[in-house]
């Protein structure tokens, strides 16, 4: 008997039994420039979802943190830097094995860092590197407070792409979440965070000794 | 089982939902009758037109994406074995288990086997247009398994025990009241004092899900790309109900038509822009999620993607048909047509309605079923206009009306003889004239100004139409006077 699978791949080949020579792939559309994607842009398009936006120097980031999570029982990723958290008052549950789903539905908070942040789309990916948690510690909390650094942040979708790991899983978060489901009315807050803070990091003046130091290194 | 071109077999014609009991013009008689339903969608497709255009225009490269994107999937269409061989390499390389399915039987069979083989008695579902295809809750429920739906409007539609209207929003048919009655009956523990406030109600749904999420073993889920370089699934979607379902549960089933493949991540870049402000008129939508096989210690342990021919190959086999598979679900042909906005989604008998329905399904199903879908159009073009990947929709429709005429000898022979009799009629002025002069007969056959029937064998014609009645005086008379 033939397996579905060989039955399938007959029929595609019994189907394109005329060959067909479709038009070339022309990628005459706008790739980005790869330069840096705009702070203030990716700003304004997040406003846009009705998330909240924090733009601060890297110096002021922990007092900003602290501000978001004040009061609050905040699931922290492996990998986020403790650093930024010295100021919160609040509890801080670090993630690991013992944490459930259970468990971070009665918390109120999640941190994390990104991967990239696209500016024109508003979208901030997360692929689970340090500091950015498996995909259920981001889920369940209905609270999410998101740190994107200046240099993360790229121009378009296609630059994005380019950034990331397909291997990896990814999320990409565009605002709260949402649903039109009802008379095609945009509704924020459903499943995921109903909530979603992003706090904008701009680049630091880089000290001169160090970037003498980087030019002089192997490469 | 019919069969088209080269006996290549259509869909499982009598499981899951890709044509009606009746004919379109029967059932569209329905919707275009229910002042409330076309009120509902009236309202409800203008606001999404009016965002749709707001954020295409802001793109000043949309018509270079549009053709790439045309390219891509025509691309993927001609090269279809080899991307398909290329991602099931890249995603059992990856840890999961990819499953062929002919059909809507045999793909409900496996994911049915699937499910057994956990023990589990219930399936949290994302929103997936496949599974609605082949029934596949239907099939689940006859083996014994309860499979909730997450998403908003098809959580409406299940506890309504409807059907679906639209691809984007199955339950866009019905308005707020009319959701707030459904939960109030429909969901277990709903508050009576529930309000119809879509915020109000969206959180009744938040609440009656959270419980069902956390406690899922196994979930069947969709997808919108799947991609042959690297084996990745990638979904799209506002509510977060897919995170859920794509990373609590131990199990994650996905059912994927073969023509979902796009060739490389990279091209990803055109979809992603197409896609979300061609459907939900966003910038992006809230959510996307991109899975590559297993990810130890996060989300599924155990993926598997079921990939389902179902007629797709059948219209594959069509060169003047086979772009309707470049299709991307967007659901923008349905919210610019004419004829969608007042026969509504149900009268198209598929869960592929409007204009890209008209085209899909009888395709799928092959002669014998929808024959009545190509005819659903007024040809006017503006599902052309919006569709993000270029499917000439208006010709594609004039194509599938020859194939239906030529499927029906009688129809053919009437149509043929009524159109030779009117060039014959227009060859001479005298006769031109008398017959004009003839039509006035007609006034006797109106009631208010409308015909609503002829006799046969024009009855054909006033089947599916009213007339107006014809003017007491032609031009040609009225001309003449002066």
């Amino acid at each position: 008997m033939t397996s579905a699978r060989d039955e399938v791949l007959a029929r595609v080949r019994a189907a394109l039994g005329d060959r067909p020579a479709p038009e070339p792939v022309v990628r005459s559309y706008d790739r980005g420039s790869g330069r840096a994607g705009s702070l203030a842009l990716l700003a304004e398009r997040i406003e846009d979802y009705r998330a909240r936006v924090h733009v601060v120097a890297e110096a002021d980031l922990p007092a900003a943190l602290a501000r978001a999570l004040r009061g609050r029982r905040t699931v922290v990723p492996t990998g986020f830097p403790a650093a930024w958290l010295a100021e919160v008052e609040g509890e801080l549950v670090p993630d690991g094995a013992d944490v459930t789903a259970e468990l971070l539905d009665g918390l109120d908070s999640v941190v994390s860092t990104c991967q990239v942040a696209i500016a024109e789309t508003g979208t901030v990916v997360l692929d689970g590197q340090a500091g950015q948690g498996r995909r259920v510690v981001t889920l369940v909390p209905d609270h999410h407070v998101l740190v994107v650094r200046a240099e993360q942040v790229v121009e378009d979708v296609p630059q994005a792409l380019a950034r990331l790991d397909p291997v990896r899983p990814q999320t990409w978060i565009s605002g709260p979440s949402a649903t039109s489901d009802i008379e095609l009315q945009r509704v924020e807050g459903v499943h995921g965070p109903r909530r979603l803070e992003v706090v904008l990091v701009t680049a630091a003046p880089e000290p001169v000794a160090a970037r003498r130091g980087r030019a002089a290194g192997p490469g | 089982m019919t069969s088209v071109f080269l006996g290549i077999p259509t869909a499982s014609p009598h499981t899951g939902r890709l044509h009606g009991e009746r004919s379109f013009p029967d059932a569209a008689r329905d919707g275009v009758g229910d002042a409330q339903l076309r009120r509902n969608l009236g309202a409800a497709t203008a606001t999404i037109r009016a965002k749709r255009a707001g954020v295409v225009a802001e793109v000043p490269d949309w018509d270079e994406l549009r053709v790439a994107g045309a390219a891509l999937k025509d691309d993927v269409l001609a090269d279809l074995e080899r991307y398909l061989v290329q991602f099931e390499e890249q995603f059992t390389a990856r840890g999961g288990t990819v499953h062929w399915a002919r059909d809507a039987d045999e793909a409900n069979a496996v994911v049915t086997a699937l499910v057994q083989a956990t023990g589990a008695r219930e399936v949290v579902k994302v929103k997936s247009m496949a599974t609605q295809e082949i029934g596949l809750n239907e099939a689940l429920a006859a083996a014994g398994i309860s499979a909730f739906e997450t998403d908003l409007a098809e959580l409406i539609v299940q506890l309504g025990d409807d059907l679906p209207s639209h691809i984007l929003v199955p339950a866009i048919h019905r308005n707020r009241s009319e959701v707030r009655e459904i939960f109030l009956r429909a969901m277990p523990g709903a508050d009576p004092a529930l309000s119809d406030d879509p915020r109000a109600l969206a959180e009744a749904a938040r609440t009656h899900l959270r419980r069902t999420f956390l406690a899922a073993q196994v979930a069947v889920s969709g997808a919108n790309f799947g991609v042959a370089e690297t084996g990745t699934l990638a979904v799209v979607e506002s509510e977060g109900n897919g995170r859920m379902c794509l990373t609590l549960p131990r199990v994650l089933i996905t059912v994927m038509g073969i023509e979902k493949l796009v060739p490389t991540w990279q091209d990803l870049e055109v979809f992603l822009q197409l896609l979300p402000r061609s459907s939900t008129g966003e910038r992006m939508n809230p959510y996307t999620s991109t899975w590559t096989g297993v990810t130890p210690g996060d989300g599924p342990q155990e993926v598997h993607v079921v990939l389902l021919d179902n007629g797709r190959t059948a219209t594959l086999a069509d060169p003047l048909g086979r772009s309707a598979l470049r299709c991307i679900r967007c659901s923008a042909c349905l919210n610019v047509c004419p004829v969608y906005e007042r026969a509504g989604g149900h009268a198209y008998g598929s869960v592929y309605p409007g204009p890209i329905g008209a085209v899909l399904s009888p395709q799928l199903t092959g002669p014998g079923f929808n024959s009545t879908l190509p005819f659903a159009s007024t040809l006017c073009g503006a599902c052309y206009d919006v569709c993000p990947v270029a499917i000439d929709l208006p010709s594609m429709l004039v194509h599938l009306r020859e194939k239906a005429v030529d499927a029906d000898p009688a129809g053919h022979a009437a149509e043929r003889l009524a159109l030779r009799a009117v060039a014959w009629t227009m060859r001479s002025p005298w006769r031109w004239t008398r017959a004009l002069r003839g039509v006035r007969a007609g006034r006797l056959l109106a009631r208010r100004g409308r015909i609503r029937a002829l006799p046969f064998p024009l009855s054909r014609w006033t089947a599916t139409r009213d007339l107006p009645a014809p003017p007491e005086q032609s031009f040609r008379d009225w001309w003449a006077e002066r």
